[in-house]
């Protein structure tokens, strides 16, 4: 049976062309980059060059990117960086409901353990912030404003460039959670006015174990790794050669394809959407339909449950992802879903198809065709389904 | 994750269904969990389940715990099904992994709330009703 891979949010298979520019660096330019002979100087000049590729594709400058194992470790170093720099100048973060739990767990540590206090923005039912909420929110006390670019269980965009113009105003630095933006969609960071920006290679069709921090030239930012000089003194460590590899090679990529992959996937995805709309009634599409990632499709499927779709999906090898509480191990459904204000019920059936760069569109209709019988059988069995 | 039982029971799940007028009614869960099921039993003169049917609400385990449930009493007595413990249940399943394990308390709850429905006795609210997960 053919498998359709739909959870490209999750993570993208890595780009053979990223595999290949990889391969040396493992057995054959195999030097410390901080090694002053030429094996060193090689692996060196391979990680410059991922730096520079890394930086034009979000219009920054090489000295400004910061390698790191991933989006986690990103939200993690901009946030307590940040906070631990700053915090003689203010204990308050300004952040919204919606954000990735990297930077809600950051948030809720530095409120517990370190006495920070932390706003968390609400969003409406499209799960976009209030602009005039944020305004509200700034303190004398603020020393940063922390919101995810595009959200990765809805797919909503938020208005950056407006926030990062608030922020420039009252002198807040400003991060962003970029991790389902860089690599999907244009992300510029003088655009934006952002000073600090997380990106992750798995994304965007590079390796998994290896992302950036953008760091705006002049931020104040305390380092979480101790060690060694490198990253300009910033994070000490052995440079990840091969993965750093990938992520510039991935980037690379990304600069030429994302233009062309952006309208490529919003046909896909608009079509998706139609096609279950169509098909399936009392269904409802969560996030904002315009301002919204070009490859996420995410439905609530009424009187269902998420894993028992997903199951019904596997059976037919599709592979997708849901915010019910059951797939996530957790005891409430996403918490993102709950923030836009769907009750409990609906946040459990809701069904995240996320789209890559290899999925086609026969693809699409062969999950157009299966899930309207996969929820009409759910719906039979269900005991809140009243079929009119 | 699941058990070839299990998965078979979610894939054919047995006795899905409602009894209108059923000689007993049980439902437990709620959405807000993600979770609700409904047991329908009809029980002839020798106190023996002749019939039996459920409705879901819930991940694979929820159905597939559902399901065994009903295949496991159908042709007992009420005495006899009274005793199905959620125990029992997971185990006819080949295991559930212990995040799971609280779907078969579920569908044992509904089965006794139906039969009490049946004997005409008032059931005390359980946890399960509150839904707290310990």
């Amino acid at each position: 049976m053919d498998k359709i891979y739909m959870d490209s949010s999750a993570t993208t298979p890595t780009d053979p062309k990223v595999l290949e520019a990889m391969r040396p660096y493992f057995s054959d330019i195999y030097g410390n980059p901080s090694s002053f002979h030429s094996y060193g100087r090689d692996a060196k000049k391979a990680i410059m060059e991922a730096r520079d590729n890394v930086a034009d594709l979000i219009g920054a400058r090489g000295k400004e990117i910061v390698f790191t194992s991933g989006g986690t470790e990103s939200d993690n170093y901009a946030i307590k960086g940040v906070a631990e720099a700053l915090k003689e100048q203010g204990k308050h973060i300004i952040t919204s409901a919606v954000e990735h739990h990297a930077v809600l767990h950051a948030c809720e540590y530095l409120e517990d353990e370190r006495d920070f206090d932390v706003t968390y923005l609400e969003v409406d039912e499209t799960g976009m912030i209030d602009l005039a909420d944020l305004e509200d929110a700034i303190r004398e006390d603020t020393i940063l404003i922390t919101i995810m670019t595009a959200n990765n269980e809805m797919g909503t965009i938020q208005p950056i460039a407006e926030i990062g113009e608030i922020a420039e105003e009252h002198e807040i630095v400003f991060h962003s959670d970029a991790v389902q933006a860089v690599g999907n969609i244009p992300v510029d960071v003088e655009e934006l006015k952002v000073d600090l920006l997380s990106l992750s290679a798995h994304k965007f069709n590079g390796p998994k174990g290896i992302g950036a921090l953008y760091i705006k030239q002049g931020t104040k930012i305390n380092k979480f790794m101790h060690g060694g000089a490198q990253e300009r003194n910033r994070r000490a460590t052995t440079e990840n050669v091969p993965g750093i590899v990938g992520l510039g090679k991935a980037a690379e990529i990304a600069k030429e394809e994302v233009p062309t992959k952006m309208k490529k996937l919003k046909k896909l995805r608009d079509k998706l959407i139609a096609g279950i709309e169509e098909r399936i009634d009392e269904v409802k599409l969560n996030g904002h339909r315009e301002k919204r990632l070009p490859n996420n499709v995410n439905f609530s499927l009424k009187y269902i449950e998420g894993e028992s779709i997903l199951m019904k999906l596997d059976m037919e090898g599709i592979a997708a992802s849901s915010g019910s509480a059951c797939t996530s191990g957790s005891l409430d459904p996403s918490h993102v879903l709950l923030a836009m204000g769907l009750s409990h019920g609906v946040a459990h059936g809701s069904l995240r198809l996320s789209l890559g760069k290899y999925n086609t569109e026969a693809e699409v209709d062969k999950v157009i065709e299966v899930l309207p019988e996969i929820v009409e059988d759910l719906r039979a069995m269900s005991p809140i389904y009243n079929k009119k | 994750m699941y058990s070839e039982k299990v998965m078979e029971h979610f894939k054919n799940p047995r006795n899905v269904g409602e009894i209108e007028c059923a000689d007993g009614e049980g439902e437990v869960g709620n959405a807000k969990c993600g979770d609700i099921m409904k047991m329908f039993i009809e029980v002839d003169d020798n106190d023996k389940i002749t019939d039996i049917k459920f409705k879901t609400f819930g991940c694979g385990a929820a159905i597939a715990t559902s399901s065994i449930t009903t295949e496991l009493v159908i042709g007992k007595t009420i005495e006899e099904a009274k005793e199905l413990s959620n125990e029992e249940v997971a185990e006819e399943l080949g295991g559930l992994p212990p995040v799971k394990m609280h779907c078969s308390n579920l569908a044992a709850d509904a089965l006794k709330r139906a039969i009490n429905d049946y004997l005409g006795i008032e059931t005390e609210e359980t946890d399960e009703d509150h839904h707290h997960h310990e």
